[in-house]
């Protein structure tokens, strides 16, 4: 009798420790096919031609150039614009802020925003940004939808680092007759660093993924943009992902939608590898 | 320098109160125009047609199986790999686990759109012997696959957060490791995992690009087999090329969505904050 419970038991224990490990199995299989697949049908179609040229009706050729170009200003007109209101609102979130009901107010209200789908931004987005703003299809109202967006993400991380610094420091600071905008430029800011810097790069992560919020806000043109042309209102401009989207799903060109996502697949690869390195060492850096 | 730091903090609140004003007050006309039973209850979207009819059931039908489908499908999928990363792999696999787990989270949708695209639609279509591989199905497929990093990551977070004491206890008690696992440590981050469960469905629920991609797109009932449009892709499906009327009612399918979103971030907050206490 006792045998044959702890059988049963045996028997049990084993199912599910394969279930677990079949579980992980299949995530990695399911990784691993994912991005075989995406190898295997686009790096054969990345060439020089396609990568530094623009596409052209006339000459019958493709190039991803401008969608490159488009992606990166779109990248740096987000930044710029939420890196000192995310990094603003983690301070008055741990430095200046008296009122826990503000407090709570405001971390609800970036819980809120970072649990928004992408293609609500992209309609509100268009709403506000290009109608209302009248800012038209443009990159510039793009990357400001962007910047609702990634907010969240921005406050999050700045806040999390925030709290990492010792309240020892602070008070260094102060006894030594620092004013309080002057100990958190100088002592606050500094230590919280990598906190800020990782949040930078998963924003940067979250703008090369997306592509519902920029349907409508930057639009799907081609075209080589200046530096500063990009800031003007009314230059549309399309993205890697709202390209290879065009590309796949508009055209059926899937040689050049599997080209993208090889790109794409190496840009998702080096900001996860930054980012754990930057935290890292950053954090090294401290000691 | 403190007012600007106050201005920072309260812009999040301030851009929420931007999105919901602006999705209530483009989206409530057509609403009242169509009528609420005739909208919201509506079977049948023919927008552009002769006599158009506005009714959304079948998007609000399609993304609820949806959604349900890829948590029924991902979710157990994800907790077992959550308990294999915390307690299973040791310290050389767990690692790498995890990193596939983040790298997965950072696929941009469209990428998981266009392998859905070229390997679960056709395989679909082959398996099942129907006319077209985009349907119900295939979206429910790429849906749990792109569910499944965000699941893990909190449920991982939960699991660990469990005392350590609670599974000395049961082993102590003469329960193996496996049993200990099952009978303590997940019944003890349930809430955790809980969390998890409802951020994956809003990750589902709210996922347009890539379902765009595979659900073929048509205003159907839903079922299985059928090609269906979702919520989400409703309102990215039309938006080109949409005015008027047609136009104010993709508004008002975005706050029917906006208010799914509400619900489940609400559902969310009661989860964690039972979890704190």
């Amino acid at each position: 009798m006792n045998t044959a419970v702890s059988k049963k038991r045996k028997i049990k224990c084993s199912v599910l420790n394969g279930v677990v490990i079949l579980a992980a199995g299949i995530i990695c299989i399911l990784f691993t096919g994912i991005v075989a697949c995406v190898l295997i049908k686009g790096l054969p179609n990345i060439t020089r031609e396609l990568l530094f040229s623009k596409p052209s009706l006339i000459e019958n050729k493709i190039g991803i150039w401008p969608n490159i170009m488009n992606t990166l200003y779109i990248i740096f007109m987000t930044l710029i614009v939420v890196l000192p209101l995310g990094v603003g609102a983690a301070v008055y979130l741990n430095e200046y802020a008296g009122n826990k009901k503000a407090v709570r107010l405001i971390e609800l209200a970036a819980e809120t925003l970072a649990g928004i789908p992408s293609i609500i931004y992209g309609l509100v987005g268009m709403l506000v940004f290009v109608q209302f703003c009248s800012f038209g299809t443009s990159l510039i109202a793009g990357a400001l939808t962007l910047v609702i967006m990634t907010l969240p993400t921005i406050i999050r991380t700045a806040q999390e680092s925030l709290r990492t610094v010792p309240d020892s420091y602070r008070e260094g600071s102060l006894a030594m007759g620092a004013g309080k905008w002057y100990m958190i430029r100088t002592v606050v800011l500094p230590s919280a660093v990598d906190g800020i810097v990782t949040g930078c790069i998963l924003a940067v992560g979250r703008i090369v993924g997306e592509s519902a919020a920029l349907l409508f806000t930057a639009g799907m043109a081609n075209e080589v943009i200046g530096f500063f042309e990009a800031f003007e209102p009314g230059k549309s401009g399309s993205t890697l992902t709202v390209s290879m989207y065009m590309y796949a799903k508009e055209r059926g060109d899937f040689d050049t939608a599997f080209a993208i996502s090889v790109i794409l697949l190496m840009l998702t690869l080096i900001i996860n590898l930054t980012a754990k390195f930057t935290a890292v060492k950053l954090k090294k850096g401290d000691k | 320098m403190s007012l600007f730091f106050t201005f920072c903090g309260f812009t999040a609140v301030a851009f929420v109160i931007l999105i919901t004003v602006f999705l209530i007050i483009s989206g409530t006309p057509a609403i009242a125009e169509i009528g609420p039973a005739d909208f919201l209850l509506g079977t049948k979207w023919a927008s552009t047609s002769s006599e158009p009819l506005y009714g959304i059931l079948p998007f609000i039908l399609a993304s609820i199986y949806g959604m349900a489908g890829a948590v029924i499908l991902g979710v157990p999928v994800s907790i077992l790999c959550s308990v294999f990363i915390v307690k299973k792999a040791g310290k050389i696999l767990s690692p790498i686990v995890s990193s596939v787990v983040n790298l997965m989270s950072g696929i941009p949708s469209v990428v998981y759109g266009l392998v859905g695209m070229m390997v679960v639609v056709p395989s679909v279509r082959n398996i099942f012997s129907l006319p077209d591989g985009a349907n119900l199905l295939s979206a429910v497929i790429v849906l749990a696959v792109m569910i499944i990093p965000s699941v893990i990551s909190v449920s991982e977070t939960a699991i660990r957060a469990v005392p350590p004491e609670y599974e000395e206890a049961s082993l102590a008690l003469g329960a193996n490791m496996t049993e200990t696992i099952f009978k303590v440590t997940l019944p003890a981050a349930r809430s955790g995992i809980l969390a998890s469960v409802v951020l994956g469905t809003g990750r589902a629920i709210g996922e347009a690009m890539a379902v765009m991609m595979v659900s073929g797109n048509v205003p159907n009932m839903p079922g299985i087999f059928k090609s269906v449009r979702f919520l989400t892709t409703a309102v990215a499906s039309e938006m080109s090329y949409s005015s008027g009327l047609q136009r104010e009612a993709l508004f008002s399918v975005a706050l029917v969505l906006f208010c799914f979103i509400m619900m489940i971030n609400i559902i969310l907050n009661l989860v964690v904050k039972r979890e704190k206490k």
